[in-house]
């Protein structure tokens, strides 16, 4: 999937591939039991990415401009020799789906068997996000509003003073 | 637009009352089942730049006017921020919600609910904002 | 150490290294976007995937079910999915604005008008 999008030049259909993609990676995300982020990716991805990046084409122009060689050769020793590092990085790593991993005995048994009862809610995505984290989730959330903000900034406004 | 796409506007006038239900259910039920404010806010989001762009953007815009989804985006954050400091004066620390109500327990519910109410109204209006913005530009 | 076991990091990085290339070998600069899109997945994945547990599920406290999932990188790609939604638009709305000023969304004409600015001025 990721491969066709590299190689086809019409800028449309790779934004519609790039919604599939985000489909498949939600319905990946649901059989890792992760059923609040597929939700969310299902919901970003398929729809409102897709909305704002057809937005964009019909903006611009939906045809990449011909390049003349499909592969370029430095860009792709780049790629590569960073790949083969990383590979390399993962021999070190716990194997998919150990319980032994450290990243499952920090804080985490903590969050599982305490939470609910302190919160009463038992979806621990849910409480960890507003009660544990909530510092981070308002810094994230100040982030989107930012994002939206700068985005009124740069179409809604910038385009008015032109009007004048 | 008012003749042509006749099935895509009969079944999306079908579909966005249950998109905007279902987000409404994930929002508040994302105690119990998956969901919360950020998937419910996106979903909401979706919803009504779907019938923007089934309606048009003028009947949008009559329905949510800029002005009234450039307010949401900021009471959301405030609400947030609100709930942390209403802790802050009642001698806890910010965003600690165990002094919220009469019992821990309980102020910890309430304060993840608005939390979550907080990030859910933000995260629509961002989106419908973010939407309009490109809109205006496109009709430029 | 099973070297089978660790598939999910191969394939992680498989679509990590597409997105950089896209990046870094095309001129397009909406081409770009999605390839930091691809790349912004991957590390979706790369979470998600070690927060799996064997014979967990879904974590959401119940009734007679021992193990679940790790709950904390869910809570971090959450929020993540939502701000790099964010961030993208504020990318297209640079793109959409480049795009006024230069007439074409394309790398080496931007660069060329820029050169061909400073020979003129």
């Amino acid at each position: 999937m990721a491969l066709g999008i590299l190689h086809m030049r019409n800028l449309f259909a790779v934004v519609m591939l790039s919604g599939i993609y985000s489909l498949i990676s939600a319905g990946l995300f649901v059989t890792m039991d992760a059923v609040d982020v597929a939700f969310t990716e299902a919901a970003v991805g398929g729809g409102i990415a897709t909305v704002l990046m057809l937005g964009t084409l019909a903006l611009t122009t939906t045809r990449e401009k011909f390049v003349k060689s499909d592969l370029q050769i430095v860009p792709l020793v780049i790629v590569i020799a960073t790949g083969a590092l990383l590979i390399y990085a993962t021999f070190d790593m716990p194997s998919f789906g150990d319980p032994a991993a450290p990243i499952h005995h920090h804080v985490v048994p903590r969050y599982i068997e305490e939470g609910p009862v302190r919160t009463g809610i038992p979806n621990v995505v849910t409480f960890v996000l507003a009660s544990y984290r909530g510092y981070d989730t308002m810094g994230e959330l100040t982030v989107i509003f930012t994002a939206g903000v700068g985005v009124m900034l740069l179409l809604a406004l910038a385009g008015r003073r032109r009007d004048d | 637009m008012v003749r042509r796409h006749l099935v895509l506007r009969v079944v999306s006038k079908l579909l966005i009352p249950f998109i905007l239900l279902f987000a409404l259910y994930v929002q508040f039920h994302g105690d119990f089942g998956p969901g919360g404010g950020f998937q419910a806010g996106v979903i909401f989001g979706a919803g009504f730049i779907l019938y923007a762009l089934i309606e048009g953007i003028e009947v949008a815009r009559r329905v949510a006017p800029t002005a009234l989804v450039r307010l949401l985006m900021v009471l959301g954050l405030l609400l947030y921020v609100g709930v942390g400091y209403v802790g802050l004066f009642k001698g806890a620390n910010f965003l600690n919600y165990d002094v919220l109500a009469h019992d821990p327990v309980h102020g910890q519910e309430l304060g993840i609910f608005l939390v979550e109410l907080g990030v859910g109204i933000t995260v629509a209006a961002t989106m419908v904002t973010i939407f309009f913005a490109f809109v205006d530009q496109a009709r430029r | 150490m099973d070297i089978p076991g660790l598939y999910n990091y191969w394939i992680v990085i498989v679509l990590m290294m597409t997105g950089f290339y896209i990046v870094i070998a095309r001129g397009n600069l909406i081409k770009k976007i999605v390839g930091l899109n691809i790349f912004q997945t991957s590390v979706f994945i790369l979470y998600i995937s070690m927060g799996k547990v064997d014979g967990g599920t879904a974590p959401i406290i119940a009734e007679g079910v021992e193990r679940y999932s790790n709950p904390l990188p869910h809570v971090l790609i959450l929020t993540a999915i939502v701000v790099g939604i964010a961030t993208t638009a504020l990318g297209l709305a640079l793109i959409v604005r480049i795009r006024a000023a230069y007439g074409t969304i394309e790398e080496d004409e931007i660069h060329a008008q820029n050169t061909m600015k400073d020979a003129d001025g």
